[in-house]
């Protein structure tokens, strides 16, 4: 059962086939069983039968949405009321939100059972799910490999069926890099699609939730839950949120793609560039026009990004001071002490260095060349990608360099580390959408195909992933003792 | 050497909106600790800030009021420091786009006329509050009003001596309130000043080194500490010394200023674009319908009570202090008739004394305009004296009777009856012969004994002109 998709047991909870008690008593089975691969930081075993009994209730009398009665997860990075949000953090160990973040609120709306919080690198920082201090998640593909991150339990948790679907946040490739490595389906909206109110802020201008699925029609439907302006988030946007679902038969004949030579250089390995070809042909074969394009900025994404994420973060992360919540050092003899301490003690290492990286770009002498520059050269990026999709319908690339690579291979060396995104941070200093969807193995370990649309495209993002996985199977693959 | 000051203000003043700049928490003053701040307050993880719109208006209203460029876009940046009571880490401010651009406040001193330029105002919140007292040597946190809306007024450094200083904050204060943007309470912060003072030998063109004074919270501290401050620096000067760019903080115990951190140990505050925000965007219509509804401002005010009511100076003055008073001053003639001149006096007088012995602002004032009007009234057609009338408006202070049931319930009524009158000085005139020889021959200052003889029989209740009148006919017989 845990096989099957949302859509499927959507059906199967109305026609009684069976209760979501039942299946979210399966999920919550599969979570113990699968202990190992460390996907969950809290599992809501008695809350979600609780919410189970009510979906079931919410099912007999016909009152039931899509959602009711699924089990999902969510990224620990959403606050959810009574019970505990970590941030992957030493620092939020102890703290748990009064409220509900606005797409949590919205999936209890829906009646949505949620089985629990997922790991993930603390404070979304990670591309590895190293740094989360609950400690690494596993790949169930290989768990001598990496998951991927920031949203590593997410991806993980979706390939494993520890959860029939999963939110993730994506701020330079947090949704699709693990999507990718993982072999599930990765959606990151357009920046302002989704209210952001009640995610723990990384970096505000790029942060982004989105769904992690199995297909383009799951992630259809979540989100359709999740997007929506919302009033407590001003950088959430007022425009129409359309039937997501409608448009996923749409013809792709005559759709123009655009493969950006840039993407397809020295850094992708031939093994990779193959897959990704024969995933193209697919489209080809679909109707699709293919064109080579040139987006001569993306080369400026890494550094770009690392000093407006980093800057953001310094000031975002202030707030865990151990004055309010929070962890907070053992006696301290003073205000100074306090605060060094309980920051020092409370923060991992990556999370330091990228404070540090943020109060270093934003100090005085050094914010005209490393702030202002970066933000020019943000813009640079938005023109190349504007100009593209100007020409083409959608972009076309890889999601990673590489396949999964091995637990404790690149933490020692940060920037190896930040270069497993190069693909996918331009996209957030972007704000375009972007999908991360299965296109192959390579070795046995799964490629992401990357598509990527224009402002509020997603309907066309889904529709084109969507018709992929109608002639392709390998959305479908569960990696092995999984099954 | 001959010294000449520059001074120039930074004035918080708390927009007086009933929800903060960027949550929905009340802003009223003096609840409990901690229970007027929520989440977005609170600094929780996750939570956003939402602009108040309310407090983009207030700002808009005094940016117009002050002729000011205002900023068709706007945009709101993080200053970061760490301290208690500032829960995010820091705080969202404006830096290098305030929505109020350069503006101008004229003010008068020693009946000079002289045009201050304001740099400046821009929007930002204000922190909470530490407590150290009462707390057995922990420090208490009370985040009411953190997140609460301020207007931040940057001057020119164009004030050359502490009492334009004073001036300059008084007509600031003076214009808040007028334009209802502002309470104006300076005990509960809701203005608050601090003062950049520098000296140079006069004729020089360059700026000294400024100390900054900080939070000086009432009128007269703002000139004993700038006037102490100069002190200083002249002294130091004098005696060989340099003055350090550096923060000081105000004693108005020990009237002294002293230093709390110099520009080496100062912040770097790291200020960038608040990303949680969007800018500000002020349209050209938007600006047409605030310039419409600005009510009139104190100066123009002035000039009409003195053109259209014939008032001096001083009494203009008093009354267009607040829109409050000149409302009440408008209504008291409109509605009992009388001259202004009256009005003036009454409202100067009778009742701006008894509010200042209750300590009470004219609003709160028990009489009315309406109850006062119709006290005036009764001055004019001459049912009561003026006199009586202090006495009715004592009653009147006390219950919420109107000046006609006060009177005919106590029998206060004017004695206008010339027989009543005539039999009380015939008998006081027969009654005084000694006085009336002396009057006779030549000594008119007795003419006051008679009328204050009948008065006192009559118990105060005659018309005194017609007791003047015919007393004269009487004596001169």
């Amino acid at each position: 059962m845990h096989t099957k998709t949302l859509i499927e047991l959507a059906q199967g909870l109305r026609s009684g086939e069976f209760s979501s008690v039942e299946l979210t008593q399966i999920f919550l089975n599969r979570i113990k069983q699968h202990q190992h691969l460390n996907a969950y930081i809290t599992v809501t075993e008695e809350a979600a039968l609780q919410n189970a009994k009510a979906a079931d209730v919410r099912l007999a009398n016909g009152k039931a949405e899509l959602l009711t009665g699924i089990p999902i997860a969510q990224k620990d990075i959403f606050c959810t009321l009574d019970v505990k949000t970590t941030c992957g953090s030493k620092m939020l160990d102890n703290f748990t939100a009064p409220y509900n973040a606005t797409i949590v609120e919205k999936f209890n709306q829906a009646g949505a059972v949620m089985l629990g919080k997922l790991n993930m690198d603390e404070f979304a920082m990670g591309s590895s799910n190293e740094t989360s201090y609950y400690g690494v998640v596993k790949n169930p593909w290989n768990t001598h490999t990496v998951p991927g991150g920031s949203s590593g339990g997410s991806a993980a948790a979706v390939a494993a069926r520890l959860a029939v679907c999963a939110t993730g946040t994506d701020t330079g490739g947090s949704i699709r890099q693990p999507a990718a490595l993982c072999g599930i389906t990765g959606l990151k909206p357009t920046y302002g699609r989704v209210s952001r109110y009640g995610m723990i802020a990384y970096a505000s201008s790029l942060d982004q939730g989105g769904p992690m699925t199995h297909s383009a029609e799951d992630a259809a439907i979540l989100l359709q839950t999740m997007a929506g302006f919302d009033e407590k988030d001003s950088t959430s946007v007022d425009c129409p949120v359309p039937d997501y679902r409608a448009g996923l038969n749409n013809s792709l004949a005559g759709l123009k793609i655009g493969l950006p030579k840039e993407f397809f250089g020295n850094g992708l390995s031939s093994n990779m560039a193959a897959t990704l070809e024969t995933a193209i042909n697919e489209y080809r074969k679909l109707g699709a026009e293919i064109k080579e394009i040139s987006m001569p900025n993306l080369k400026l994404a890494i550094p770009a990004y690392y000093v407006i994420a980093p800057a953001e973060c310094s000031a975002n992360l202030s707030r865990f001071d151990g004055v309010r919540y929070g962890y907070r050092c053992e006696n301290p003899v003073d205000l100074t002490d306090l605060y060094t301490r309980s920051r020092g003690e409370g923060f991992g290492k990556e999370v330091k260095r990228r404070i540090l990286m943020g109060t270093y770009a934003l100090s005085a002498g050094y914010y005209d060349a490393y702030y202002i520059k970066a933000q020019k050269i943000r813009r640079l990026i938005s023109e190349d990608f504007k100009n593209a999709l100007a020409k083409v319908d959608v972009i076309m690339g890889p999601v990673t360099p590489t396949t999964a690579f091995g637990i404790g291979e690149k933490i020692g060396n940060p920037i190896e580390m930040y270069l497993s995104d190069i693909y996918t941070i331009a996209i957030n200093l972007a704000g375009v959408p972007a999908m991360s969807i299965p296109a192959g193995f390579v070795a046995g370990m799964p490629v992401g195909l990357q598509i990527i649309g224009n402002y509020f495209a997603e309907d066309s993002l889904l529709n084109i992933a969507y018709q992929y996985q109608q002639v392709t199977d390998w959305h479908q693959h569960t990696p092995k003792g999984f099954e | 050497m001959e010294w000449e000051t520059v001074i120039g203000l930074e004035i918080h003043t708390q927009l007086a909106t009933k929800s903060k700049i960027f949550s929905g928490a009340s802003t009223a003053y003096g609840a409990e600790p901690n229970t007027q701040a929520c989440a977005v307050d609170l600094g929780l993880p996750g939570v956003l800030p939402v602009l108040n719109e309310e407090a983009v208006h207030k700002a808009v209203i005094f940016g117009m009021a002050i002729e000011a460029e205002i900023a068709p876009y706007s945009v709101f940046a993080r200053k970061n420091y760490f301290y208690p009571d500032l829960p995010k880490g820091y705080q969202i401010s404006q830096m290098e786009l305030p929505i109020v651009g350069n503006g101008h406040l004229d003010i008068e001193v020693d009946g000079i006329m002289k045009r201050i330029g304001i740099t400046r105002a821009h929007l930002e919140e204000d922190a909470g509050k530490s407590l150290h007292e009462d707390f057995h040597g922990l420090t208490g946190i009370d985040l009411n009003r953190a997140g609460t809306p301020l207007l931040e007024i940057v001057s020119e450094p164009d004030m050359r001596s502490a009492k334009e200083a004073v001036a300059y904050m008084k007509k600031l204060h003076e214009l808040v309130r007028y334009l209802d943007i502002c309470d104006g309470n300076m005990q509960e912060g809701s203005f608050r000043c601090d003062a950049n003072v520098s000296v140079r030998p006069k004729g020089q063109k360059k700026y000294g080194t400024r100390a900054e004074i900080k939070n000086i919270n009432s009128f007269k501290f703002v000139e004993k500490a700038i006037n102490h401050e100069i002190e200083r620096q002249i002294e130091l000067i004098e005696n060989g010394g340099r003055v350090i760019q550096e923060t000081r903080l105000y004693d108005s115990v020990k009237d002294e200023t002293r230093s709390m951190r110099s520009k080496e140990e100062a912040n770097d505050y790291r200020y960038f674009p608040d990303p949680d925000l969007l800018p500000v965007l002020i349209s050209e219509d938007y600006k047409t319908v605030v310039k419409a509804q600005l009510p009139e401002l104190p100066q123009a005010k002035k000039h009409r009570f003195k053109d259209q009511y014939a008032l001096d100076e001083e009494n203009a003055a008093i009354l267009t202090y607040s829109c409050q008073m000149a409302d009440y001053f408008e209504r008291v003639l409109k509605e009992s008739g009388c001259e202004a001149k009256l009005c003036v006096n009454w409202i100067t007088g009778e009742l701006s004394a008894a509010l200042n012995k209750a300590g009470l602002e004219i609003m709160d004032s028990p009489v009315g305009s309406e109850r006062l009007a119709g006290l005036l009234a009764r001055i004019r057609d001459n049912t009561i004296s003026g006199k009586i009338a202090k006495q009715v408006f004592e009653e009147m202070w006390q219950s919420t009777a109107t000046a006609d049931e006060i009177i005919a319930a106590k029998g206060l009524k004017q004695i206008t009856d010339t027989g009543a009158i005539e039999a009380i000085i015939d008998k006081i005139i027969a009654d005084n012969p000694g006085q009336v020889e002396q009057y006779r021959s030549g000594k008119d200052k007795v003419f006051a004994f008679f009328v204050g003889q009948v008065m006192k029989e009559m118990q105060g209740k005659a018309n005194p002109a017609e007791v003047n009148k015919m007393l004269k006919v009487k004596l001169n017989q």
